[in-house]
């Protein structure tokens, strides 16, 4: 069973669609990625899958008994977050707040969470670090050892290498992979057709007119794949 | 000197000017950290510009309690700044820089189409400058002051957390399913609340100082949210103090001191960051 399907979905802002007749279906285990040219959509497509806005029509159905705040959610950082005074730890610990329900602290359950999720990353020798002291790949593994609070099944990535060195954007793919083969499904937005060849399962291409859904094989035999691939290598 | 300090503080107005003031500084500083983070540094000074428009309206009533008046309508206008309208046409920044100049015009043209005493300029200075309402309040006054910073404490304790969510990342804290818009509402309420009753302190001009100063001081030498929160409350209680007790002595105003204070506190701060890096 799907847990995460779209139908006939529309999205955009104020009522004008940006782009129409999304359908996907995503099941436990994915790596689906979203590939297309700027302003194309692709974000918006993520955000109401987020939840962030609504959709303009059609509809997001959670399937597989997963509830809309088990998502975890890596977004492209923002300036606010640029000079902020916060520990990593106080920004990993942050990643539990849906667990809060009505209570107002953190419990220990959350704080060894939040732990256990620094040490997944590599990062615990930087807990009591300011985050923006930090390199920008290692300010990505903050941002993702909070999505993991947040989450053990569903993690979206909007563009997660964005404005990383070489090194460290394999490192970070790497650490998506292994976060993959654990049994979290991803969804990524991503420019880079490389990683999306090494490691995709399944593609949504959108383009001007319209969005394509295929598994990875099919992508790559199919006329838009062969056409991207081609551009984006050269 | 002590002496002179010792005569003074037998006056009951210069004991109640030191908690008001002490406790109105912990609050705008509990919440300035979140509102410079939040670009919405200037946020002070144009809700107390719009507290001042309104309060003339209110003089001109000859409403008993102005705080009838001013305290909703500055509230509204608080939601109205911080609701953050990703479409809207007009920008937060620009957003505050009308509704600021916007209703200092308004106000000193009410003041002068309808005076409510001789010295006009004296009272614009008087609500602008804060330079006397301190010296002037009744027991009365420190009881709503004091039982509002025990309010404003507690929400702010409770919902440390999810300030503090909601402050670093409104998205993600959205997309995890926080109610992001009743905590900016929380914080729209809170903030106007506490200007309203600074202006008594500092008046409307320098609400800003005591918003913005202890956040930047903390903010230039501490790493940590926790650790900068709590500095800025101290901090900014400790220049309330001084301010005040200068001022006394010196018998210079007491708004300007205090943010003197701050400011002297600021560049120190500001120093030690950068030599260390």
């Amino acid at each position: 069973m799907a847990i995460l399907t779209a139908k006939d979905l529309a999205v955009g802002y104020e009522g004008q669609p940006v782009l129409e007749g999304i359908n996907f279906e995503i099941n436990a285990g994915d790596y689906f990625c979203i590939v297309g040219e700027n302003g194309s959509g692709k974000s918006t497509t993520m955000k109401t899958l987020l939840g962030l806005q609504s959709p303009i029509s059609g509809d997001i159905i959670f399937g597989d008994g997963l509830a809309k705040n088990e998502i975890g959610y890596l977004p492209q950082q923002s300036i606010v977050q640029k000079d902020f005074p916060a520990s990593v730890y106080e920004i990993v610990l942050s990643g539990c707040q849906n667990n809060l329900g009505k209570r107002f602290f953190y419990n220990k359950e959350d704080k060894a969470m939040a732990l256990a999720n620094i040490e997944r990353m590599g990062i615990t020798h930087l807990k009591d670090r300011c985050y923006r002291e930090l390199s920008g790949g290692q300010q990505q593994r903050v941002l993702l050892a909070r999505a993991l609070c947040a989450t053990k099944r569903l993690l979206l990535l909007d563009e997660p290498v964005a404005g990383l060195d070489p090194q460290v954007t394999n490192e970070m793919y790497s650490l998506i992979k292994d976060l993959n083969n654990e049994g979290l499904t991803i969804i990524m937005i991503s420019h880079d057709i490389t990683a999306v060849l090494d490691y995709a399962t399944h593609v949504f291409h959108v383009t001007a007119n319209g969005a394509e859904y295929m598994d990875i094989n099919s992508y790559v035999n199919s006329d838009l794949g062969k056409m991207y691939i081609r551009k984006e290598e050269q | 000197m002590l002496d002179t300090l010792t005569l003074y503080l037998q006056f009951p107005f210069v004991r109640y000017a030191l908690i008001v003031g002490v406790l109105i500084s912990l609050c705008s500083s509990l919440l300035g950290v979140t509102l410079v983070l939040k670009r919405y540094s200037y946020i002070g000074d144009g809700l107390s510009h719009v507290a001042f428009g309104v309060l003339t309206i209110a003089t001109i009533l000859k409403m008993a309690s102005t705080m009838v008046l001013v305290l909703p309508v500055t509230i509204f206008f608080a939601i109205l700044l911080l609701r953050k309208g990703q479409n809207s046409k007009i920008n937060g920044d620009a957003a505050i820089a009308v509704l600021s100049v916007g209703a200092l015009a308004f106000g000193y043209l009410m003041m002068n189409l309808f005076p409510s005493s001789a010295n006009i300029s004296g009272d614009v200075c008087t609500t602008l400058f804060g330079s006397t309402s301190i010296l002037t309040l009744t027991p009365a006054d420190v009881w709503v002051c004091g039982i509002m910073a025990i309010v404003v404490i507690i929400i702010f304790i409770l919902f440390y957390n999810r300030i503090f969510a909601v402050t670093f990342d409104e998205n993600f804290a959205n997309a995890v399913g926080t109610k992001v818009n009743f905590y900016n509402l929380l914080i729209a309420t809170v903030i106007a609340t506490i200007i309203v009753l600074a202006m008594n302190l500092v008046g409307s001009l320098l609400i800003s100082a005591l918003v913005i100063f202890p956040a930047l001081s903390a903010m230039s030498i501490l790493k940590s949210f926790k650790s900068v929160t709590i500095f800025s409350a101290i901090s900014s209680m400790i220049c309330a103090f001084a301010g005040i007790l200068i001022s006394i002595l010196a018998g210079t105003p007491v708004g300007s001191t205090i943010v003197a204070a701050d400011l002297a506190l600021f560049v120190v701060c500001y120093i030690i960051g950068r030599i260390r890096g």
